[in-house]
């Protein structure tokens, strides 16, 4: 008997394409109803109907972690977290006045910024599309804020351009989109592309390489009061009898070209960087505060995992209690195991060698955050510079102002250094003070009067010497996806690994949360199938 | 000859072009590739690079379930293979670095770290990097404890 099953919901909807067409069909449905290609979200997964008394134990009581405790809860399951800090939210955290970083070696800084002030040394901005994240920071009661992500009067600095000093990226961007405007014009004037054009398709490519370019009459760009009016003046338009504006200068191509900004400019193209991005209110922890909030009551803090075991009726992890020293164990039907991967490894547990494999084949990057507080904001009240970054290819990578508190007095915490490659691992291998100097030193190109006068204290994060991760992000290759990716996602027994490792969206919260997602209805069907 | 060599460094080219794009999917600072440049020098590849896991006296940190290795008095480092092969592919939580360090700046380091660290004597040259990169043996399994 074939009853004809009717959708009750649109994720139901989705759902019965997929299991009918795959993949694809439900993609393209998904197109169809107006919400694919953002994230693969389309709404909390509505699980229903755990069997009476199943249990599921979550290792790591990060977002990922806290998810899928938060959605298995709903769905009837018991539920126990284990945690190895002394705080929820893994990576989603924020550093304050009187908290202290600790490094694997034992070394500690004190941070002592001002009351209301923060480094967010992991996430720092959301982007727009983000919607899992999106979704519950709005169910959870997380307040958000613009992110300035895209500043155009925020600076450009590349050691070996314009003798090392700093541009405004308005002023390179024009420049550049001016010369190259200049340069395709003639081309075309030339008949170079007659091959590649319709006649009619040339004229209109003339008439954007003028308009888009701000190119005079003579189709070339130089100085001019139409051009000032995108790259700023000498003189800006005032009132009254000295009201007149004087045009500024711009670059020659050479110079612009030395300057990289194609780089910049191509980086606000990346589809996870364009506007308009936010943060949390108060600093980033706000999220996984939100999500503790939810499920507190399940997470067991300072535990430290040892050794996890299953067999054909359960899964058990063995821990130690890291402020009290007891030791013990808890149980559970099955578990998601969210552990970063530098430490999963280093934890004996008892999966298939695939799943090992895939554990072992997973390198993190290192990245290192520092946050500068300052006595005011100068970059506000020197240079009407609100939000956004300063980008520079020294090792701190960018300098980056705060989103919040605009024209507000007092200490201000500036991102000072946001380092990956070569220039984290220089940094990392300094000590916090020597850290904290070379982050002056190389900040200052931006701000040479302000930087060193205005500094009162800073905190570094090095994330290889985070004890609790030993790295800041995984590191898939194409190779590494093609061996491991699917074994390292597979239900191992009773046991599934989320995090964003577990993810194409690596480095994301947003990853996490579909891992986590991904992850919790997989297990619960298996559950429901047993 | 020539035109080869221009080839090659266009594939370089392209090669550096795809590890930044691939890269950006992940949060990143913005903008190109940073200038930090690297000594050619041992002891400085250690500083600059190395240090900033296995700390400057080599012996690493962290605690049992989440530990650094220590380069320090480490035997497996009797085998003058062993660090490049890691180096080349990498090892747990650690990233392969053959798109950081040149072949001359590894060969430089281990040695560096087999003679200055502990006590084997025999250079790691350019050749043995080479070498054991064209024989790509699998990563040695992991012993953290040691």
């Amino acid at each position: 008997m074939n009853e004809p099953v009717m959708p009750q919901t649109r994720r139901d909807l989705l759902r019965m394409i997929g299991t009918a067409g795959g993949g694809m069909a439900m993609y393209q449905a998904m197109t169809v109803l107006g919400h694919a290609a953002e994230t693969q979200f389309s709404g909390p997964p509505m699980l229903s109907g755990a069997r009476k008394g199943a249990s599921v134990l979550v290792l790591g009581a990060g977002l990922a972690g806290m998810l899928a405790a938060y959605e298995l809860a709903k769905a009837g399951y018991k539920v126990t977290v284990l945690e190895y800090q002394d705080r929820p939210g893994g990576r989603n955290m924020s550093i304050r006045g009187g908290d202290k970083v600790v490094e694997v070696d034992g070394t500690v800084q004190d941070c002592t910024f001002a009351p209301g002030n923060y480094l967010n040394p992991g996430p720092w901005r959301i982007p727009h599309h983000h919607r899992t994240l999106l979704h519950y920071c709005k169910a959870f009661g997380v307040e958000l804020e613009p992110f300035i992500q895209m500043n155009h009067n925020a600076f450009v600095h590349r050691s070996k351009a314009f003798g090392g000093k700093p541009q405004r990226y308005r002023e390179l961007a024009v420049d550049f989109k001016g010369h190259v405007s200049e340069l395709m014009a003639k081309a075309l004037n030339a008949g170079s592309l007659d091959d590649k054009l319709t006649g009619e398709d040339k004229e209109k490519l003339l008439v954007a390489m003028r308009e888009w370019g701000v190119l005079d009459q003579n189709m070339a760009f130089t100085s001019s009061i139409k051009v000032s009016s995108q790259r700023g003046y000498d003189t800006p338009p005032g009132g009254g009898v000295r009201g007149e504006p004087t045009p500024s200068k711009i670059n020659g191509l050479s110079d612009v070209l030395a300057s990289n900004v194609w780089t910049q400019m191509g980086f606000f193209f990346n589809y996870v960087m364009q506007t308009t991005m936010f943060q949390p209110k108060g600093g980033m922890d706000m999220v996984g505060k939100g999500f503790f909030r939810q499920v507190g009551k399940m997470v067991r803090l300072n535990t430290k995992v040892t050794a996890i075991t299953q067999d054909d009726r359960g899964v058990t992890a063995t821990w130690e209690d890291m402020k009290t020293g007891q030791k013990g164990s808890s149980s559970a039907d099955w578990m998601i195991n969210t552990i970063p991967l530098p430490v999963l490894n280093q934890i004996p547990m008892q999966v298939g060698p695939a799943l090992q494999a895939a554990i072992k084949a997973v390198p993190y990057n290192g990245q290192l955050k520092m946050g500068l507080e300052m006595k005011r904001r100068f970059w506000e009240e020197d240079y009407s510079i609100y939000g956004g970054h300063s980008f520079t290819d020294q090792a701190i990578g960018l300098i980056s102002y705060p989103n919040n508190n605009f024209f507000k007095d007092g200490p201000a915490v500036l991102l000072g250094a946001f380092a990956n490659g070569a220039g984290a691992f220089q940094l990392t291998g300094m000590t916090p003070a020597q850290r904290i100097e070379a982050a002056l030193a190389q900040g200052a190109v931006f701000h040479p009067a302000e930087y060193r006068k205005e500094f009162l204290s800073g905190v570094s994060f090095a994330w290889s010497r985070a004890p609790w991760i030993l790295g800041c992000t995984s590191r898939w290759t194409d190779e590494s996806r093609a061996a491991h990716y699917q074994n390292l996602c597979a239900i191992d027994g009773r046991i599934v690994l989320a995090g964003e490792h577990a993810t194409y969206y690596g480095g994301w919260m947003e990853g996490s949360l579909l891992s986590a997602l991904d992850a919790v209805e997989r297990l619960h069907k298996k559950a429901l199938s047993a | 000859m020539k035109r080869m060599a221009r080839i090659s460094a266009l594939v370089g080219g392209i090669a550096v072009l795809a590890a930044t794009a691939a890269l950006r999917a992940q949060d990143a600072p913005g903008g190109g590739p940073t200038a930090v440049s690297i000594s050619d020098e041992g002891r400085e590849v250690y500083e600059q690079i190395c240090q900033a896991c296995h700390m400057a006296d080599a012996k690493g940190g962290g605690g049992a379930g989440a530990m650094i290795p220590a380069l320090a008095g480490n035997p497996r480092l009797a085998d003058k293979d062993y660090g490049t092969i890691i180096l080349l592919k990498g090892r747990g939580g650690m990233p392969w670095f053959s798109d950081i360090l040149t072949t001359e700046q590894m060969a430089a380091v281990l040695t560096y770290v087999r003679g200055h660290f502990n006590d084997y004597k025999d250079p790691v040259t350019v050749a043995d990097i080479e070498r054991v990169n064209l024989a790509s043996p699998p990563v040695p399994d992991c012993n953290c404890t040691q």
